[in-house]
């Protein structure tokens, strides 16, 4: 089993956002970055697929750039076998990076090619589905659950009231959900090991983006509302809000 | 700008945000002068399409293929990307539309943009507005290219009656080949309402004390009758409610017009999923809990007492109604 996982460095979901002056991005002194918490579903599953065969190889690719080393290494100390990073310095819409992405997976001989459902940054959902589409593979989005034997697999995603059963054969993209696995946490001795991991630094050329952030700003605060009073007593009252006044009843 | 709004039904009824897709289509539309096109794909016979007229669509156009009874990724990228003519692609922001717009902006080379809360037609141009960092921020983008592609979150774009003609057409299915197939979709034994689709949501928390618990909220989301319970992450790692209805970062985010949150601290992981909601209503016992900071009615007290009069309230209203 060869299988890819690509992985993204994004901020951390605790850290506060602060526009930057331009108006359109955020403000990266002093947050904190960690690998995009749905990735680590895909690292854990490409190391246990990996384990279970008993023979492979993993290797984690990352685009941006030279800090996203960092996020590589992450993945490396969880166990992955090798990392490349796809250095470019500018930034792209979801189409340009799937192209990019694509064009380091088509001859790279894998059987499997994992991404997180979506980056928590720009909730784009997009990369894997586009990359399976520019690859022609098969793609299952968002699995729950995923299964690989002879040369195919199945998997599990949760829909609108329901849970969807698919099948496909290898090669194949999955985007991996939260529920799929629970991510191991490196230990020491992985944290050693990964740096003298082999990490292979590519240029790569980003081409123009059609979708264009004009502006980013801070939504709205939420008005702290009132207390409509304390205990059961209130509930007459609190049902009149909603119809009279808030007119959602 | 002519528009495409690909539309969802499932066992052969449109799904209720179809009426949304067309809305937001409509919007882009009528700044031109353009017309909406609705695509439906289905297995067989789909009710509710003597609808889409009434709700935006001026031609509706009816995909009919065996892989569309349970539903087809590649199928349905197929069939989407051969309509031509269209400025824009609207698509809702649900598993199925976040999974098929990528692929429809991959086939098109075209841009994408997914969970938009609000949009508009500049100049030929579709402009946008989507939450990003988990909601702690809003994007404003402008798609270039021939044709945007676009997925609207559920609950945002309230449906409008414009009386269109909603001509039906039926579209030739190109071949295409099926690399996943669905091979089914198990379904819990009732029936639910999802929490992104809702529009009445009560989410419990850990102040429920046991799983039981969340029979007080069943009971008042079927005094509502629209209404889907959810969960904060605290309960569902806990084991008690499944991942489905979890509201938060990790979770679903939802905008239904009414969401009360239960026994809910009101972390900033839980606003993420919820503070888009139109009006938030808090119950709980401790008044310096964060939730009372965004919710526009709080009632401060302890939800065992509180919810089960509550639930009699709005049984009474709807008795009433
Ligand atoms: C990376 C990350 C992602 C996360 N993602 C999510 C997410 O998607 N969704 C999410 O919800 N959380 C998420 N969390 C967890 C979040 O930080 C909180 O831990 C969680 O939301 C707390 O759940 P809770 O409000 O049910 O429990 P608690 O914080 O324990 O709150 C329980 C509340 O119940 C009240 N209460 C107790 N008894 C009663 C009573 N009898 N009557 C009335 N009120 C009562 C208490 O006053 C308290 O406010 C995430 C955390 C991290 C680090
Ligand atoms: N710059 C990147 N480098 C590597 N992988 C990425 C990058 N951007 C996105 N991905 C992958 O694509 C997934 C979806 O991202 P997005 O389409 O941005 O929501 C992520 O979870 C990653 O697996």
């Amino acid at each position: 089993m060869k299988i890819a996982v690509c992985l993204k460095r994004v901020p951390d979901t605790t850290s506060k956002i602060v526009i930057a002056a331009d108006r359109a991005s955020i403000d990266e002194a002093g947050l904190k970055f960690i690998p995009n918490p749905y990735d680590e579903f895909a690292l854990e599953a490409a190391i246990a697929l990996k384990e279970k065969a008993g023979a492979g190889e993993t290797v984690v690719i990352a685009l941006g750039g030279d800090t996203v080393q960092e996020t590589l290494r992450q993945g490396l100390a969880m166990g992955i076998d090798r990392a490349v990073h796809l250095q470019s310095a500018g930034s792209a819409d979801a189409l340009e990076v799937a192209k990019v992405l694509a064009a380091e997976l088509k001859d790279g001989g894998y059987d499997l090619i994992l991404f997180g459902k979506m980056a928590v940054d720009d909730y784009n959902h997009a990369a894997g589905p586009m990359v399976a589409e520019l690859l022609e593979l098969p793609c299952v989005t968002a699995a729950v659950k995923l299964e690989v034997a002879n040369g195919a697999l199945e998997a599990e995603r949760e829909v609108e009231g329901g849970v969807e059963v698919l099948a496909a054969s290898l090669p194949a993209v999955v985007t991996c959900d939260k529920g799929l696995n629970n991510p191991r946490l490196p230990a020491l001795k992985g944290i050693m090991a990964a740096k003298k991991k082999p990490l292979e630094v590519k240029p790569v050329t980003l081409g123009a983006a059609q979708f264009s952030v004009t502006g980013l700003e801070l939504p709205a605060e939420r008005q702290a509302g009132r207390i409509v009073g304390e205990g059961p007593e209130a509930v007459a009252e609190l049902v009149k809000l909603l119809r009279n006044e808030a007119k959602v009843i | 700008m002519n528009v495409l709004a690909v539309l969802e039904q499932r066992d052969g009824a449109l799904r209720k945000v179809s009426h949304e897709v067309l809305a937001a289509a409509r919007r882009l539309a009528d700044a031109s002068g353009g017309s909406v096109h609705a695509l439906v794909l289905a297995g067989g016979d789909v009710t509710g399409l003597d609808q889409l007229g009434r709700f935006g669509a001026d031609v509706v156009k009816v995909a009919t293929h065996d892989a569309f009874t349970l539903g087809s990724p590649d199928g349905a990228a197929t069939v989407a990307a051969a309509q031509s003519g269209y400025g824009a692609v609207v698509l809702a922001a649900t598993a199925q539309g976040r999974d098929l717009a990528p692929r429809i902006a991959a086939r098109l080379g075209a841009p994408v943009a997914t969970d938009v809360t609000d949009l508009a037609a500049d100049g030929g141009k579709v402009v946008v507005t989507r939450p990003v960092y988990a909601g702690r921020a809003l994007q404003k983008a402008t798609l270039g290219g021939a044709v945007a592609v676009i997925s609207v979150r559920p609950n945002t774009f309230a449906p409008v009656e414009s009386g269109k003609a909603g001509t039906r057409e039926d579209v030739v299915v190109p071949a295409f080949t099926p690399r996943v197939t669905v091979k089914a979709i198990k379904k819990p034994e009732a029936a639910k309402l999802d929490v992104s689709e809702a529009s009445v949501v009560v989410s419990g928390g850990r102040g429920l004390k046991e799983p039981q618990h969340f029979a007080l909220l069943e009971e008042l989301a079927s005094a509502f009758g629209n209404a889907a319970v959810g969960a904060s992450r605290a309960v569902v790692d806990a084991g008690w409610r499944d991942h489905g209805e979890q509201v938060g970062q990790t979770g679903k985010t939802v905008s239904p017009q009414l969401y009360i949150a239960v026994g809910i601290s009101g972390a900033i992981q839980h606003l993420a999923g919820m503070r888009t909601a139109k009006t938030i209503v808090a119950i709980n016992r401790d008044k310096d809990a964060p939730i009372f900071k965004v919710a526009d009615y709080g009632v401060v007290g302890d939800l065992f007492e509180i919810l089960p009069r509550l639930t009699e309230e709005v049984k009474k209203l709807k008795a009433g109604a």
